[in-house]
């Protein structure tokens, strides 16, 4: 007998039924460590997938190769000094994990944010979203072969960058976000390179579309593969774009308008399936409604401050500090010690690129903040993985954990 | 969130269906939060989970410290059709860090229980798989608890991983 056809023999003996690993005497089980350094796990994530042939019939995540501690850290610095840390946590959406912290800790203070502010912010938060999403397509589409996706979706990030850039100083953990609303107002020039980015966007997520769209080879490794139905989802506490594949609308900028969400005008794209295809879909038209945001965002961007002019909470304008001694005291003691907030505790959710971003604060009444705790929406996500895969090619696991979009930075914090 | 009556008539239902279940409510800034009894927390998230509040959005822990009993353990309960949010503590002490499990109940506080053992040291009767999940296995003390300290750690290397392996000087 040949190689070839005893391969074909044993080959035979595989079949797709769901029956647990490790039960039947006829089939062997192969368990294989995928990780925790490979190109298609995102990051530092190490999956022991069981294999009976090319079939999983089992994963298990082990995660913590990037676990730094930032919760604890955070515990030791004042209020303001913890945003840095924490943007760190996610690293795709620093914005998003920004926001929920200063959210909480405005709640606990009871600080309304100027309009103004609110509308940065949001401005801010969907280009994140977008920058978010295009690192999602290209790395989701390297991982399925399509090599050049990588630098048309790399293109559109740098744009955003450079807008990151221009506001705040840094392309990435841009510190731009402060409690009582943004560090600086936006510079001259900026809505113009903003709005044309929005011009831009539309067509060239239209051009990734007709890229990847009318390919078979994607189109037969997304479509009905890896499907999870709503119910489970749900009990396994998924949200985001995962959650919406699958039919469900659960949007907290719609359901929970925070930060002036509900002023704006945009849709929530959901799935039917909620297969890999589906996700994949759910995420793309995301590009379009974020962009529709932004538009409405930058043309109805309210006059006024951009901070509270709360000396207690918000630094002075640097101006004041040579004609004012008041402003002098308050920089000193709000950049030595920072504010005091007083005692209590808040849960603060938001709608990050992945779903659901709860930022737990404990205030304690000093400076420093006495619990921080991310509920990442990766981190909760990532235990869908086995209910989606189980029983499925290991090909197209690394399909399902490309559409799953962990950042190992989000899961370990 | 309900309001500081909703959480009231909640607080009292929940006194009825379960006695001593609940110990305290508390409203502030707009968050409704239960403080219950630790025993007695299956029996009130089944209790909520009936009433409507059926997803756990997030499952995380607190020390007290120097407050006794020290380690809290919070469910914030999510209505998804009202949208409405209801958290629930439950307070264990150091010297007994011990409450039931809910994973069968809510699947996804699988990882996030795993995680407040990891970091608090609460055990969770009748978890699955109760194993640290983001700290190394074999490492000794609960780092998110407030009297453990900042730092300090011996970096790991190959030559010294004998002696200081996850100890803290």
């Amino acid at each position: 007998m040949s190689t070839a056809s005893e391969y074909r023999k044993r080959e035979e003996s595989i079949t797709m039924s769901a029956e647990p690993a490790g039960q039947s005497r006829s089939h062997e089980l192969l368990t294989l460590n995928i990780g925790p350094h490979h190109p298609a796990t995102h990051g530092v994530l190490r999956l022991i997938a069981t294999l009976e042939g090319e079939i999983v019939r089992d994963i298990r995540p082990v995660i913590g190769y990037v676990h730094t501690g930032i919760e604890k850290t955070a515990e030791d610095k004042s209020y303001w000094k913890v945003i840095p840390v924490i943007e760190r946590m996610d690293y795709v959406s620093y914005y998003f994990n920004a926001m929920a912290y200063c959210g909480a800790v405005e709640t606990l203070l009871g600080i309304e944010v100027p309009p103004r502010a609110q509308y940065l912010r949001v401005l801010h938060l969907e280009l994140n979203r977008i920058v978010s999403h295009l690192i999602w397509l290209g790395t989701s589409a390297l991982d399925l072969g399509a090599m050049s996706m990588f630098w048309y979706c790399f293109r559109e990030r740098e744009t955003i960058l450079d807008l990151f850039e221009m506001s705040s100083g840094a392309r990435m953990h841009t510190r731009y976000f402060q409690v009582g609303g943004v560090i600086e107002d936006i510079p001259p020039g900026f809505a113009a390179k903003v709005a044309a980015f929005c011009k831009e966007m539309p067509t060239r997520a239209d051009q990734y579309a007709d890229l990847l769209e009318k390919n078979e080879i994607l189109l037969s490794r997304l479509r009905g593969t890896c499907p999870l139905d709503e119910e489970t989802l749900l009990s396994l506490g998924v949200t985001g774009p995962l959650l919406r594949a699958s039919g469900n609308p659960w949007d907290l900028r719609k359901a929970h308008p925070y930060s002036s969400y509900d002023h704006f005008d945009f849709k929530i794209p959901v799935g039917t399936e909620g297969d890999n295809y589906d996700r994949f879909r759910v995420r793309h038209a995301e590009l379009y409604e974020s962009t529709k945001i932004i538009e409405q965002a930058l043309a109805g961007l309210p006059e006024g401050p951009h901070i509270v002019t709360d000396r207690k909470v918000a630094l002075p304008p640097r101006h004041e500090l040579a004609t004012s001694m008041e402003a002098l005291i308050h920089h000193f003691k709000l950049v030595t010690e920072g504010f005091r907030v007083p005692p209590g505790e808040c849960y603060y959710p938001i709608e990050s690129a992945r779903g659901e971003l709860g930022c737990f604060v404990r205030a304690d009444g000093s400076a420093k903040p006495a619990r921080v705790h991310m509920r990442d929406p990766s981190f909760v996500n990532l235990q869908a993985t086995a209910p989606m895969v189980k029983d499925s090619y290991i090909a197209d696991l690394i399909a399902t954990l490309a559409m799953i979009d962990p950042i190992l930075g989000g899961v370990d914090r | 969130m309900p309001d500081a009556t909703g959480l009231e008539l909640i607080a009292q239902e929940l006194r009825t269906a379960a006695a001593d279940s609940i110990l305290d409510t508390s409203f502030h800034r707009g968050r409704a939060e239960l403080r219950i009894e630790p025993s007695s927390n299956r029996e009130v998230l089944a209790h909520l989970r009936a009433k409507g509040y059926r997803s756990l959005a997030s499952l995380h822990g607190v020390d007290y410290e120097p407050e006794e009993p020290r380690l809290g353990v919070i469910y914030e309960m999510l209505d998804m059709v009202n949208v409405d949010r209801i958290s629930v503590k439950a307070r264990v002490s150091i010297a007994e860090p011990k409450i039931a499990s809910v994973v069968d109940m809510f699947p996804t506080a699988d990882f996030q229980e795993r995680e407040v053992y990891d970091m608090f040291g609460v055990e969770f009767e009748g978890h699955p798989d109760l194993r640290r999940i983001l700290m190394p296995e074999d490492y000794e003390g609960f780092p998110q608890r407030r009297d453990f300290p900042v730092g300090g750690e011996p970096v790991l290397f190959t030559f010294n991983e004998e002696q200081n392996y996850g100890k803290f000087v």
